[in-house]
């Protein structure tokens, strides 16, 4: 067996086209992907007309000024805001495909939501967004990232606005000064200096004073009235964000996401690598006509199929981890779990070795056996990256069960593991069974091989 | 035959409910050259795939390890990325070969083969890819040679010099069993030919006792073709 790894080794020397394919892919495919996870998305470009005055965009709540211009910010947070002066400008840049999208701010949007916080009436501010939906994939981007920022701004808007009514409320149980519009500041007496001082009132006056049962009952509703409105308080939390939510990982690894990525990046190479070397070495035996020399004595088909399948392993898990390791550099994956990455990627490179192995006894020809392990390979590893609940129930049985078939998955999963943190034993013991399923395929597949 | 160099006894092949060898028997001393024509499908190939152990028999025996034949497959079987030299110590190594540079250094020798030892076989002739494919037959120095249709691939002049070559084999003592189309080839070089037709062992003898058989055939060729319209192939 040692001289035929040799042999093979010596081979893929002299292949250089292919040996540099092996090698430069799985590094242009770290690469990228460290690029894409290093840097944030560009931002979608969407114009932005503020159309209300200069000096009109402020509001009171309470004796607290607010500025509408403030919760902008927020928004170019996840945009490229181009700013534009009026509405039909706006339009004009998304009709011509310059930005994905307009906002407009229109000019009563200050006075409309004046309106609304002194309960005077009206309809509240209404922004426009314009969206151009030549290319839907962007649209929905601009159109989900537009709205989970109006929706931030609408949660600050309301949070100030309770926080301000919290405090009248305050005022009201214990006392104090509120500055309000036109008015000016004025002193609240406060429901419990109100109990106080009736309380006090009634101690002063006789037994028998018929006063005394009606002013009782005053001091008594002002100190129900306190305690209640103490209450309503934290109700007026609520509001604001009425669903608490407690989030609790019960299934998979808790890979962050750019952790996966990174799984899926390396499972993908090593997939190709061990895959594609495998099925071609076996069936570069046939092509030469060395076969039928090799297996008269010289070497049984069990320590050829065995020696594809090491070698295979090998080059892949070579080339997976210099990935892996370009990777980390990227991504700040932890380095401690390397002894894990190198047991997910030997399993791995195994499987899919042994699965090469098969593809390559059964097309009998390395062209043939390329084509069949890529068509094969493809779909195989789109199905294993089919989340739960993106299929029907039953379907994603079924795409489990397909998937359980093949070294994909359990790669994955392991590999997931391994960066992640999570159990490796499943995913580990899942491939070696199917290294060993493949190479009795291959083994069988070779009965018919010469 | 008393001092056979090699023996095959009642072999047979079946595929399936397809016979490709009916209970063939027959024997190659030292230094004989033994021609197996018929026509395609005869069972040519798959004869001289059991004798060299690359095929195993449905029945029947051969008296010689597969160690011990030297087998010269149709098409090359050499590794076109390596070099002479290194195809031929592959091969002496996996044989397990004593001395493998020693048996490289005598085979390209033997094969006129040294100036290009380093050339990759990929880049060789055809007929030169055939002499490599022969001397790895040899590497082991064996008793008896089997070569599947060797002169397929060549032109005359390369034929000759491999002609040429496997007669200073077997006067050397190796008995050489070879297949072939040509039957003048057969006529030309073998000192004995056996006829096979549809996996059956028809006929075996010099070729003038194949023409004695037929009779009044103006040559070998001919011969040779009425006695297998004779007997209905």
């Amino acid at each position: 067996m040692r001289w035929l790894l040799l042999k093979d080794l010596q081979i893929l020397r002299r292949s250089p086209l292919l040996v540099g394919l092996l090698i430069v892919y799985p590094i242009v495919i770290s690469l990228l992907v460290g690029l894409a996870l290093d840097r944030p998305p560009e931002k979608p470009k969407v114009a932005f007309a503020n159309l209300v005055p200069q000096g009109e965009s402020e509001f009171s709540i309470g004796g607290r000024k607010l500025d509408v211009a403030d919760y902008a910010p927020r928004l170019f947070e996840a945009i490229d805001p181009v700013r534009v002066r009026t509405r039909e400008e706006a339009i004009e840049k998304v009709r011509d495909g310059e930005v994905l999208g307009a906002i407009v701010l229109p000019e009563d949007a200050a006075e409309r939501l004046r309106r609304t916080l002194a309960l005077g009436g009206g309809g509240p501010p209404r922004i426009e967004v314009f969206y151009n939906a030549s290319d839907p994939l962007k649209r929905q981007l601009v159109e989900s990232t537009i709205r989970s920022r109006l929706a931030e701004a609408n949660d600050a808007l309301s949070d100030a606005v309770l926080r301000e009514a919290a405090g009248y409320i305050d005022v009201i149980v214990t006392g104090g000064e509120v500055a309000l519009p036109l008015i000016g500041t004025v002193d609240i007496l406060g429901l419990r200096r109100s109990q106080a001082i009736i309380e006090a009132a009634v101690r002063t006056l006789p037994a028998d004073a018929p006063e005394r049962v009606a002013l009782t009952q005053v001091a008594r509703f002002a100190r129900l009235a306190a305690d209640n409105l103490d209450v309503s308080k934290p109700i007026l939390a609520t509001i604001g964000s009425p669903v608490e939510v407690r989030q609790t990982n019960i299934s998979g690894a808790t890979t962050s996401l750019s952790g996966f990525f990174v799984a899926v990046a390396v499972t993908v190479s090593l997939m190709f690598v061990a895959l594609l070397l495998a099925a071609g070495l076996l069936a570069l035996e046939r092509e030469q006509h060395a076969f039928g020399r090799l297996v008269r004595g010289l070497v049984s088909r069990t320590s050829l199929l065995s020696e594809k399948v090491v070698l295979a392993a090998l080059c892949a898990l070579a080339v997976c981890l210099l990935m892996l390791c370009g990777l980390a550099a990227f991504t700040g994956l932890d380095w401690g779990r390397a002894p894990a990455w190198l047991a997910a990627l030997a399993a791995g490179g195994l499987g899919f070795a042994a699965m090469g192995t098969a593809i390559g006894a059964l097309a009998r020809e390395v062209q043939a056996a390329s084509l069949l392990a890529f068509a094969l390979s493809l779909p195989v590893a789109f199905l294993a990256l089919v989340p739960s609940g993106a299929v029907d129930a039953s379907l994603f049985r079924v795409i489990e069960g397909i998937s359980a078939l093949f070294p994909f998955k359990p790669a994955l999963d392991a590999l997931d593991a391994a960066i992640g943190g999570g159990t490796l034993a499943g995913p580990l013991a899942h491939l070696l069974a199917l290294t060993l399923a493949f190479s009795v395929l291959a083994r069988l597949a070779l009965r018919r091989f010469a | 035959m008393a001092d056979a160099a090699l023996r095959a006894d009642g072999v047979s092949k079946r595929y399936g409910d397809r016979a490709a060898l009916r209970d063939v028997t027959f024997a190659a001393g030292r230094g004989e050259l033994v021609a197996v024509i018929g026509p395609n499908g005869a069972g040519k190939t798959t004869l001289l795939q059991i004798v060299a152990g690359a095929l195993a028999p449905t029945a029947g025996t051969v008296l010689l390890r597969p160690e011990q034949v030297g087998w010269v497959p149709q098409q090359p079987a050499l590794y076109s990325k390596l070099s002479v030299a290194e195809n031929l110590r592959l091969f002496a190594r996996l044989e397990k070969v004593a001395d493998v540079e020693a048996a490289v250094e005598r085979m390209l020798e033997q094969t006129g083969l040294k100036a290009r030892a380093g050339d990759e076989v990929g880049r060789l002739s055809g007929g030169n890819q055939q002499r490599v494919n022969i001397a790895i037959g040899l590497l082991r120095s064996p008793a008896a040679l089997l070569l599947d249709e060797p002169s397929a691939a060549l032109d005359p002049r390369q034929r000759e010099r491999l002609w040429s070559f496997i007669g200073g084999l077997a006067g050397e003592g190796t008995a050489v069993v070879y297949s072939t189309h040509d039957v003048g080839e057969a006529e030309r070089y073998a000192d004995r030919v056996l006829v096979l037709a549809d996996g059956e062992l028809l006929f075996t003898g010099t070729p003038a006792e194949l023409e004695h058989v037929v009779g009044d055939a103006a040559d070998f060729e001919s011969a040779f073709v009425r006695f297998l319209h004779e007997r209905g192939h």
